[in-house]
């Protein structure tokens, strides 16, 4: 139980074991452990970054949808009115198509019965002209009576 | 009677066997082998779990052998997060190597007592005192050690003149210097005194129930041993843990500056 010499044994085991521990096995556990904390909170906060974002994510879609939701029902509201719109001018168009069909077809007709009744007249005249001529074969000269014949033909011409 | 005699004659030599050291040389220049030799070992022991610890420490998921030195490593982080307030680079590996070196002395203590001598006579070694902490010169070593650390720290923050002042004119004022200058050194030296005796004597106690139990007939004792063992598991960590933490509130005095 004596104090001796092991005591000086002791005390430079001792400082030479403090020392090591301070140069070579404090720092490099430390430091590991430090930077795994730095790690673990990085990681922590990147999942809390990572949820907000896709918070926002979510919500920003939901916005999307919303307009397109609203762009779409507009397109169709867009397309009915155009749609109807086109039939309406379809039905103008139909409209205004038929009546210009009608009044050529008026027309023509009418055209077809000038020519008739000119024809008509004509062939009326011609006809009253033979028969007159029949009738005065001997009496009448053709070129004396012209001007008589003309009018009688005109005034024929005219009837229709 | 005569035999008696002779059996409390056997059992004193038998204890004294076990609390003898093996010695080399005379007078002053002594040593003990034996706490020389388990200290140096034990200590040896730790600085190469830690070293290899430390060389594979990884940020990423640590290994078991990590993992284990790093909860060492928090702990006593912790502890002296909690006692100390200052900047030093010394402390904590300081509080790390006096708590598991002298956890690991005292843990020498858990062997069946009659193990290593038994060992130690059969390869011709007389004397084997294992557990280096029941050693007077092992716990003196490292609180002297420390007292010198407190002595220059002491100096090192609140100058030589602070300290002086300090022991002169605390607690009670100037005009009780002689007083004063008395309670502070016997306070101071206190702590070294105190420090090994507690672990000594805790140690000591120690290792001494664990020789008388083992001087028991057989069937008694393991159930005195066992209880004994299981009981002194707590105590040789509480005595490590109390070893560190005065030595890191001891350092920390040392630092605050009044």
């Amino acid at each position: 139980m004596s104090i001796n010499l092991t005591l000086v044994g002791q005390m430079i085991t001792f400082t030479l074991l403090v020392w090591f521990t301070m140069k070579y096995v404090w720092p490099p556990l430390f430091d590991a452990l430090e930077e795994r904390k730095k790690k673990i909170a990085d990681g922590l906060a990147a999942a809390d970054q990572g949820n907000q974002q896709l918070d926002r994510a979510e919500k920003k879609s939901k916005d999307i949808l919303k307009d397109a939701k609203s762009q779409s029902a507009e397109i169709i509201n867009m397309a009915q009115k155009r749609a109807s719109e086109i039939v309406d001018e379809s039905r103008v168009e139909a409209k205004v198509e038929g009546e210009r069909l009608l009044t050529s077809a008026k027309s023509q007709i009418e055209q077809e019965l000038q020519q008739t009744r000119e024809k008509l007249g004509k062939e009326v005249s011609d006809l009253a002209i033979k028969a007159a001529e029949q009738i005065l074969q001997e009496e009448i000269d053709k070129t004396k009576h012209q001007a008589i014949l003309k009018k009688a033909t005109a005034e024929l011409g005219k009837l229709k | 009677m005569a035999s008696e005699a002779h059996a409390s004659e056997g059992a004193t030599s038998y204890i004294v066997h076990h609390l003898t050291p093996l010695t080399v040389g005379e007078g002053f220049w002594t040593l003990h082998l034996d706490t020389l030799f388990f200290s140096a070992l034990l200590g040896g022991l730790f600085i190469w779990f830690f070293k290899v610890a430390a060389e594979r420490a990884t940020v990423g998921v640590p290994g078991l052998m990590q993992n284990f030195a790093e909860m060492l490593v928090e702990f006593v982080d912790q502890q002296v997060k909690d006692s100390f307030h200052g900047q030093s680079k010394l402390i904590a590996p300081l509080a790390l190597t006096v708590f598991c070196w002298v956890f690991l002395m005292n843990f020498m203590d858990l062997f069946p007592v009659d193990l290593m001598p038994g060992v130690g006579s059969v390869m011709g070694v007389e004397y084997l005192r294992v557990v280096p902490s029941t050693d007077l010169n092992a716990t003196f070593a490292m609180s002297i050690s420390i007292f010198i650390l407190i002595i220059f720290y002491s100096i090192k923050i609140k100058g030589g003149w602070g300290f002086a002042k300090e022991l002169m004119f605390q607690p009670f004022g100037p005009w009780l210097l002689p007083f004063n200058l008395l309670l502070k050194l016997v306070e101071e030296i206190a702590k070294p005194i105190s420090l090994a005796l507690r672990l000594f004597g805790n140690l000591y106690a120690g290792e001494l129930i664990f020789i008388l139990i083992a001087l028991l007939p057989w069937y008694v004792q393991p159930f005195l041993s066992f209880p004994w063992a299981v009981f002194h598991i707590l105590i040789i960590t509480l005595q490590a843990f109390i070893f560190m933490v005065l030595t890191i509130v001891y350092l920390s005095m040392a630092h605050e500056d009044h």
